[in-house]
């Protein structure tokens, strides 16, 4: 037996638990640590879009008509894809400008307009109460059904029951005094609400786990899983239909593709969603992983719907119990008591979570853009001399809180009884998809205009109010019904719910089509024709350039006049207390280097624009707007001067990013120049070192050959021997001369890519013989020996073969001008291998040492410079014959052991793998 | 008789300078690097010495700076031969001590005079 004290206690309990979770939240907020600054968090409060209609509607509205309850998720799934684009704007412009709520957005971009701002407040408060009423019906009447446990009885119609013994009374009560302790003990409303969103994820996860123990119980202790509940269904005609999509709902494809349109407005426009998705966010970076992990919410708690629809009506076939609620009653028929106890607190959270944020959202709307501009412009109040109206803000927000509860209470006994459900949400998502137009072109269309938008607004409201709204009081029979019936005076065009005769259609269809029709239209129409005031000219660009401007608003700009700084700190104390205007003007001053109150603050446009933010921030754009217009005297700035400031403004940033941009590309051609002058320099200093080296080469052969010439002409007297000798000298030295003067050409000509390359098929074979032939006499004359070995095939290369022959006469006049006369020996060896040609010079020298053999293939370095009789040779002929081999695509190098001898070898690459024998 | 040590490892200039000196009535002795100049040194020291700069094992350069750092040998000439050109090396020969410093290729005559001046008593 579950007593009626027991729900209340258990409910209490639970309101309890929240509020002591919100308490914590903002305790850890005023620290300066935030439980709240998580992706997860975040995306979980944006799951307050799941409301008891989603807990206890969804599975009704597949009750009936099958698949038909899914275009409500879809949608959100859809449209948070594009948040990318629509959301992350609407965040950025929102920081910037201290938005405080949905309608302050509208107001802002729409040139701080406050009559604006007041239509968005109206659309917003009639819009919702439907959605607010369905939420006390949801408690009320769950609690009538679990109250009667173990017994299941439909609570009877209400309108017997006075308001005092209505459980829904005292739950908005309830609701509302627990959103005031919850919601406004900030007064700056476009700061966070940390508390309520860490009570709100946590409802979050409190409903999906109730909804999903209910599944569970349901597919898999009622029924054995899903195949065994499918499989029944399936069995009865009834049900089996509406496991086809299209078929179970009236309207067809045009009522899906309206529902899905619809939601996706949903999830951007009601007032509680742009509460926790803009004005909540910490982070612009959380949403990028709300992007995925809310559509998984979404799926989670709509996995179980269709089965425990499925199983409501197989349970309960003859149709006396309510769909709506088989969520509950099901766990009761199976008398499944805590579990039904768990599905009420699940409900109970689905509904309180959406009361409180959309409470909370609409109040501050109500405050700042309804009743604070009203009053302000009330001169008999004499507002503007109040020294502190905080409290009066205040009062104001919590006023509002209850009105709205009341008025929800108030249209749930008028025309509640008149749809399910379902249907009574639908009403309140087509009275916020009105927004749609007005905010999406805002921020991507800069033509929008603030008359476009009261005039879209208006079309569009109005069409709801005649088309959804009035149908719903004539059925409740508020209003005579023979106006459904045969159209206002008997016009039967105007009938509200076949509008211009378009009959067919469901009529949330209906009247979304129509709505939209008059909205957008009237929005872009008025627009074009209007042409806009210089404020909303700059507001519009403030909004749709916002990713190209910079942090700071740059709304100062735009600003002219006088101040006084002591007016603009009276205001700002004066709306939101001295202590926080203390504290603001003093941030102000930090962050320019200056002292407050000591130091001396210039009331330019920069604070004046800093203390309408600050106030934008606690009372909204437009009323900030107004109070700073009663201290700050505005200089008008006309049209004409804000379409100069702002194509001034572009310019100098076109200038700005070519600027940018050539500075980049000098810093690059600075850096390159940099490299080439290092190349160069150390080209020069290599040019000096190979000049200088030149030098001492040539001279050293020139100082003998003078020296000599001199001595010759001098002394005419010398012996005949001696003169032979003297000569002799002279003509090896110019010898000498010439063959270094040849090879130095030779090297530039190489080096500098002049050099002639005679390319043909070399036979290397033919190369070994000619060249030691050519040898033959220096060998002889040093009685050295040689042998050659070579295969009878070798492949042919391709190459010079002048140059060839130039390679291997270095190699062997190298060998033999080491070798030791009369014991010297040279081998010549010619193999293939992979692919190359290798030739071997091996001779039985003194060997080279390892650290000469690195070096002895640059230039006019010689191995042997440490021997007491320096090697002849220029230093250059190794040089070159590496050139000529590499040049042809080869490899030359050295492998020696210090008295062991030295072999020098290169490979050439084949032409043909294998030449014929010669 | 005067000796005159010629140090240079290109055959030749040696030839060259030897004939030259060997006429004009100096005892020539020769040294085909720094470091046999340095061990022909201690073993006597000569009255002027040919120093060529680019030599192996012991660079002109540092046969001229051990010279001069001993006492003993402060009365040798050194006159400096070399085939680098510029400025450079000249102050390099003079500051490692030189007496003079003589570019290659050189005009006889002019040599012989400078070696005449160097050993004449002063």
């Amino acid at each position: 037996m579950l007593h009626g004290t027991v729900i209340i206690f258990a409910s209490f309990a639970y309101l309890g638990l929240l509020f002591a979770i919100a308490y914590y939240a903002d305790k850890r907020a005023d620290a300066g640590r935030s439980i709240i600054a998580s992706p997860y968090v975040y995306s979980l409060s944006l799951a307050v879009y799941a409301t008891a209609w989603t807990f206890y509607g969804s599975v009704g509205r597949a009750a009936s008509d099958g698949v038909g309850f899914l275009p409500i998720y879809i949608g959100p799934t859809l449209m948070i894809a594009l948040w990318w684009l629509t959301v992350r704007k609407i965040l950025r412009i929102s920081k910037q400008n201290r938005i405080t709520s949905l309608a302050d957005f509208i107001s802002s971009r729409y040139g701080k307009s406050a009559v604006l701002g007041g239509l968005v407040t109206v659309i917003a408060v009639i819009g919702i109460l439907p959605y607010i009423s369905l939420q006390l019906k949801a408690i009320s009447s769950s609690y009538s059904i679990l109250v009667q446990y173990p017994e299941i009885m439909m609570p009877a119609k209400e309108g017997a029951v006075t308001v005092l013994n209505d459980t829904a009374f005292w739950i908005a009560v309830i609701l509302a005094a627990f959103t005031i302790a919850f919601g406004t003990r900030h007064l700056d409303a476009a700061e966070h609400h940390q508390g309520m969103v860490a009570a709100i994820a946590f409802e979050s996860l409190v409903k999906l786990l109730a909804f999903l123990a209910v599944g569970v119980f349901v597919t898999f202790f009622m029924y054995n899983g899903f195949g065994d509940l499918f499989e029944r269904a399936t069995r009865e005609p009834k049900l089996y239909d509406m496991m086809t999509p299209l078929e179970g709902v009236a309207g067809g494809y045009a009522s899906w593709v309206w529902l899905t349109i619809l939601s996706m407005m949903a999830i951007m426009f009601l007032p509680r969603q742009f509460q926790v998705t803009v004005i909540e966010n910490l982070n612009e970076k959380h949403l990028n992983k709300a992007i995925w992990l809310f559509p998984l919410y979404m799926l989670a708690i709509n996995i179980f719907v269709l089965p425990i629809a499925f199983g409501g009506l197989l349970r309960f076939p003859d149709g006396g119990v309510d769909a709506d609620t088989f969520v509950l009653t099901l766990p009761m028929a199976e008398k499944q008591e805590a579990l039904a106890l768990l599905v009420f607190i699940g409900g109970l959270s689905a509904a309180t979570g959406m009361v409180i944020v959309e409470t909370i959202a609409l109040s501050t709307m109500v405050c700042n853009d309804l009743v604070m501009p009203v009053l302000l412009r009330m001169r008999r109040l004499r507002l503007n001399e109040q020294p502190d109206l905080t409290g009066l803000l205040l009062g104001i927000r919590r006023g509002a809180i209850m009105v709205i509860l009341m008025l929800g209470y108030l249209y749930f006994k008028l025309a509640g009884e008149a749809y399910a459900l379902v249907s009574i949400g639908l009403v309140s998502f087509a009275a916020v998809a009105q927004f749609a137009p007005v905010v999406i072109g805002g921020i991507f269309w800069k033509g929008g205009t603030r008359r476009g938008a009261l005039c879209g607004l208006t079309a569009g409201f109005a069409v709801w109010l005649y088309t959804l709204l009035l149908p719903a009081f004539a059925r409740s029979g508020w209003v005579p019904g023979s106006l459904l019936e045969n159209g206002p005076f008997g016009i039967e065009l105007l009938k509200p719910l076949a509008l211009f005769g378009l009959a067919g259609l469901d009529q949330i269809t209906h009247a979304m089509l129509w709505s939209m029709i008059a909205n957008i239209g009237a929005y872009v129409g008025v627009s074009l024709l209007a042409s806009p005031s210089a404020v909303e000219h700059r507001q519009a660009s403030v909004f749709v350039d916002v990713f190209r401007q910079s942090a700071e608003p740059g709304g100062a700009r735009f600003w002219r006049g006088t101040a006084s700084v002591p007016d603009l700190y009276n205001l700002l104390a004066r709306f939101q207390g001295v202590e926080a205007a203390d504290e603001a003007l003093s941030a102000y001053a930090k962050a320019r280097g200056l002292a407050w109150p000591q130091g001396r603050l210039d009331a330019d446009a920069e604070l004046v624009h800093y203390v309408e933010m600050q106030l934008a921030g606690a009372i909204g754009a437009a009323s900030a707007r107004v109070m700073v217009a009663t201290v700050a005297k505005e200089e008008a700035v006309t049209l004409e001067e804000m379409r100069e400031l702002l194509d001034e403004a572009s310019q100098v940033v076109v200038y700005s990013h070519r600027l940018e941009q050539k500075s980049r590309e000098l810093e690059a051609a600075t850096a390159e120049l940099r490299a080439a002058n290092e190349r160069l320099k150390e080209l020069d200093r290599l040019k000096d070192d190979f000049v200088s080296t030149v030098t001492h080469e040539l001279r050293t052969p020139l100082t003998s050959i003078r020296a000599f010439t001199q001595i010759l002409h001098d002394n005419p007297d010398i012996e005949v021997e001696q003169r032979v000798k003297f000569l002799g000298i002279i003509t090896k030295e110019t010898g000498r001369l010439t063959r270094l003067i040849n090879q130095v050409l030779d090297l530039a000509r190489i080096e500098s890519g002049r050099a002639e390359w005679h390319e043909s098929s070399v036979d290397m074979r033919q190369v070994v013989d000619d060249t030691v032939a050519g040898m033959s006499q220096v060998l002889e004359e040093r009685q050295m020996s040689i042998e050659v070995t070579m295969p009878s095939r070798l492949p042919e290369v391709r190459a010079d073969v002048d140059r060839v022959i130039q390679v291997m006469l270095n190699l062997l006049s190298n060998a033999a001008k080491f070798c030791e006369p009369g014991k010297g020996r040279i081998e010549i060896a010619l193999a293939e291998q992979a692919g190359s040609l290798r030739v071997d010079v091996r001779d039985n020298g003194p060997g080279i040492d390892p650290a000469d053999q690195r070096v002895i293939f640059d230039k006019f370095r010689q191995a042997g410079d440490t021997l007491t009789e320096k090697p002849r040779g220029s230093g250059l002929g190794l040089h070159i014959s590496r050139q000529i081999i590499e040049h042809f695509g080869g490899r030359l190098w050295v492998e020696s052991r210090p008295g062991e001898g030295a072999c020098f070898s290169f490979t050439l690459p084949a032409s043909l793998p294998a030449a014929r024998a010669a | 008789v005067k000796k005159v040590l010629i140090a240079d490892d290109e055959p030749s200039i040696v030839t060259a300078l030897e004939f030259l000196l060997a006429r004009s009535g100096y005892e020539v002795l020769v040294a085909r690097n720094g470091e046999e100049a340095l061990r022909m040194v201690e073993a006597g020291p000569p009255d002027l010495l040919l120093l060529d700069v680019m030599m192996p094992l012991v660079s002109g350069f540092e046969v001229c700076r051990r010279i001069r750092g001993r006492d003993e040998w402060r009365h040798v000439k050194v006159v400096m031969l070399t085939a680098k050109g510029g400025e450079a090396d000249g102050r390099k020969g003079i500051e490692a001590g030189a007496d003079l410093y003589v570019t290659k290729p050189f005009a006889n005559a002019e040599l012989l005079r400078a070696v005449k001046r160097l050993l004449q008593p002063a």
